[in-house]
């Protein structure tokens, strides 16, 4: 970011040199600059920081007192919004489905990315396009087959009754396909830029296509299989739209659907505090995990876009 | 089918070794990929074509084959015209006004500073750089939820409302989201505000990789902020840009989740605020016209097609290549 500090010292006086004229006023838009930067800060952190505030009021402040800080941090609000609004089984539900669907996601993408990256045969091309192209498609269309897809799976014999609407494991099914299309492209990229000879050297070595797989090219793949992960957890974490058609269930929520029922809920009930404490449960362990791994989210993130 | 090299070879093409025992292994890496993908996406998007042709409520089994009559339908419906409409100020406002503000605090973060030691960003860009992602890792319910009540009449609580009052502006003051004339541009703004981080970390890796020594030569030559930013930051960037818009212009298309938790399942006051993603989840799981829905689907897949395709050939400009 200042990479200019450790530059020569012989860098440092062309500056000075400039025309006169163009140093006018230099000061005086720098600090502009820095007001709307910092103006775009404060409308970033305000809304998230009132909401962490009025977490800790009594109903009565968040309404008469919404700028001033409680007189007494109410803790009971959290425990209210966790068991009496029912964020702790929704949270816990998003935690089994994560749980479920990130790890798949990264194995059969991997997989996936994996031999249609490294190996030549038939269909090849049909199936990585296959794949790519549900990139540019619209969840939405999906929506409606989808729902009856997922509902006759719960009527299939033996397996039905871990399927169906209602289930997380049909969720986090339907969560890894959605996944496919950008973790395969992705991770087919990233596959590619591995070095044949490492692989060959292991099929000497006496290593199957598994043990290569597993063995060798996964653990080498590990910073790719880490940005695509991150880019994952969040995506999944936060989806709103798949569950909101598949888990019609009030106590089989996610997190994201669950907070959305209860903002009307608890505005009828005219509890909103117990709400923001939910949203604070729902928005710090996501924060955390960002600012704790800020480059690699924000390279995972923005890898997307890019690749 | 081994010794098939027809398609062009690849540098990364494995060895003799690798050939034993290969298609058993392809068949089994990509068996439970491809059957949980084509189960559950590809299955769905080609049955939503099909459906999009019947008149199926979902409720029974009876579908009639009406050929394109629900395509006929939809563009007599004027609630389908108001989605349609809001979806294209989403198109075109969204990301124009991301783009240019992304830019702006990108160039701002890296080359704003006009110091004693030359180019480089504003003093804590780093700190800004982490502060603007924030939106982006909520989840879109999360931001949905906050807005709602930011927005909110003073009497639940609204802070908009409150801090218009606060600086002496009360008479602005006005139910945000209950207002049809208000509520929609509600929506575009807390989308704005959720994207811009985004871009300002896009744009800032971009902007990175220039060398500061075409800076200082600009400088020297006495060129302003702005021509510097217009002749040299902007065109090393472009190919972001581009694919920034993209991108941007896909995800402005889907606005379903704020507008479902802000504005509710029927878009808002007069349904003002309808978008066509929430037409589609209103007339499928509300309304029971599966037929109808699938078609707004389809509608809204040649939508984002033809948005794609018309904005890399528009965002096509020769590349700079930086040696």
């Amino acid at each position: 970011m200042t990479t200019t500090v450790e530059r020569p010292a012989a860098h440092a006086p062309a500056p000075r040199r400039r025309a006169p004229g163009v140093g006018a006023g230099t000061g005086a838009l720098n600090l502009l600059n820095g007001g709307f930067l910092l103006i775009w800060g404060l409308l970033t952190t305000l809304p998230l920081l009132w909401a962490v505030v009025s977490s800790f009021k009594t109903n009565g402040e968040f309404l008469s007192n919404p700028w001033g800080l409680p007189a007494v941090a109410r803790f009971e609000n959290f425990s209210r919004a966790w068991t009496v609004a029912n964020i702790g089984q929704y949270f816990v539900n998003s935690v089994i489905v994560v749980v479920i669907s990130v790890p798949l996601t990264m194995l059969l993408g991997a997989m996936a990315a994996y031999v249609l990256s490294r190996y030549e045969f038939r269909g090849n091309r049909i199936i990585y396009f296959g794949f790519v192209s549900g990139l540019i498609f619209p969840v939405f269309l999906a929506l409606v087959p989808l729902f009856f897809v997922v509902r006759n799976l719960g009527t299939v014999p033996v397996i039905g009754q871990f399927l169906g609407l209602n289930s997380h494991l049909s969720l986090a099914l339907v969560y890894v396909a959605f996944s496919m299309p950008f973790t395969v492209f992705f991770l087919t990229a990233f596959f590619r830029t591995q070095p044949t000879s490492i692989a060959e050297a292991a099929i000497v070595d006496g290593c199957s296509h598994f043990g290569l797989f597993f063995r060798v090219m996964l653990p080498m793949a590990k910073p790719g299989l880490i940005s695509i992960g991150l880019f994952n957890v969040l995506g999944q974490w936060n989806q709103y739209v798949l569950p909101v058609v598949l888990m019609n269930e009030p106590d089989k929520k996610v997190l994201a659907q669950g907070l959305a029922s209860l903002a009307i809920s608890q505005g009828y009930r005219g509890d909103w505090t117990a709400l923001f404490a939910g949203l604070v449960i729902a928005l710090l362990p996501v924060l955390i995990v960002y600012i704790l791994f800020q480059k690699q989210v924000q390279a995972g993130l923005t890898a997307g876009v890019l690749k | 089918m081994a010794q098939q090299h027809t398609v062009r070879r690849r540098a990364s093409k494995p060895g003799p070794a690798l050939q034993h025992g290969k298609n058993r292994f392809i068949v089994a890496f990509l068996a439970v990929p491809v059957a949980i993908y084509g189960l559950f996406t590809v299955s769905p998007y080609v049955q939503a074509i099909f459906i999009s042709l019947t008149d199926w409520t979902g409720l029974t089994a009876d579908q009639e084959f009406v050929g394109f009559d629900n395509y006929v339908k939809l563009f007599g419906d004027e609630q389908f015209i108001i989605a349609l409409k809001n979806n294209a100020i989403l198109l075109l406002v969204v990301p124009a006004i991301t783009l240019v503000l992304g830019l702006f605090f990108a160039s701002m973060l890296t080359v704003g500073r006009r110091g004693k030691s030359g180019i480089e960003g504003v003093r804590g860009s780093s700190v800004y750089k982490i502060v603007y992602f924030f939106p982006q890792v909520l989840s879109v319910a999360i931001v949905g939820v906050l807005f709602k009540y930011v927005f909110a009449p003073t009497a639940s609580g609204g802070i908009l409302n409150g801090l218009l009052g606060a600086i002496g502006l009360d008479s602005l003051a006005k139910p945000w989201l209950g207002d049809p004339n208000f509520a929609f541009w509600c929506v575009v703004l807390v989308m704005i505000w959720s994207f811009v981080g985004f871009y300002v970390v896009l744009f800032s890796s971009a902007m990175q990789s220039i060398p500061k020594e075409i800076y200082e030569a600009a400088l020297l030559d006495g060129a302003g902020r702005f021509t510097t930013f217009r002749q040299i930051t902007l065109p090393l960037v472009w190919d972001t840009v581009q694919v920034g818009w993209v991108y941007l212009a896909i995800q402005a298309m889907d606005a379903f989740a704020l507008v479902h938790i802000m504005l509710g399942i029927s878009g808002g006051p007069s349904r003002a605020g309808d978008v066509l993603g929430v037409a589609l989840y209103r007339s499928a799981f509300n309304d029971y016209r599966f037929g109808y829905a699938s078609a707004l689907g389809v509608v809204l897949l040649i939508l984002t097609l033809i948005v794609s395709g018309l904005f890399l050939r528009v965002a096509r400009r020769e590349r700079v290549e930086l040696s």
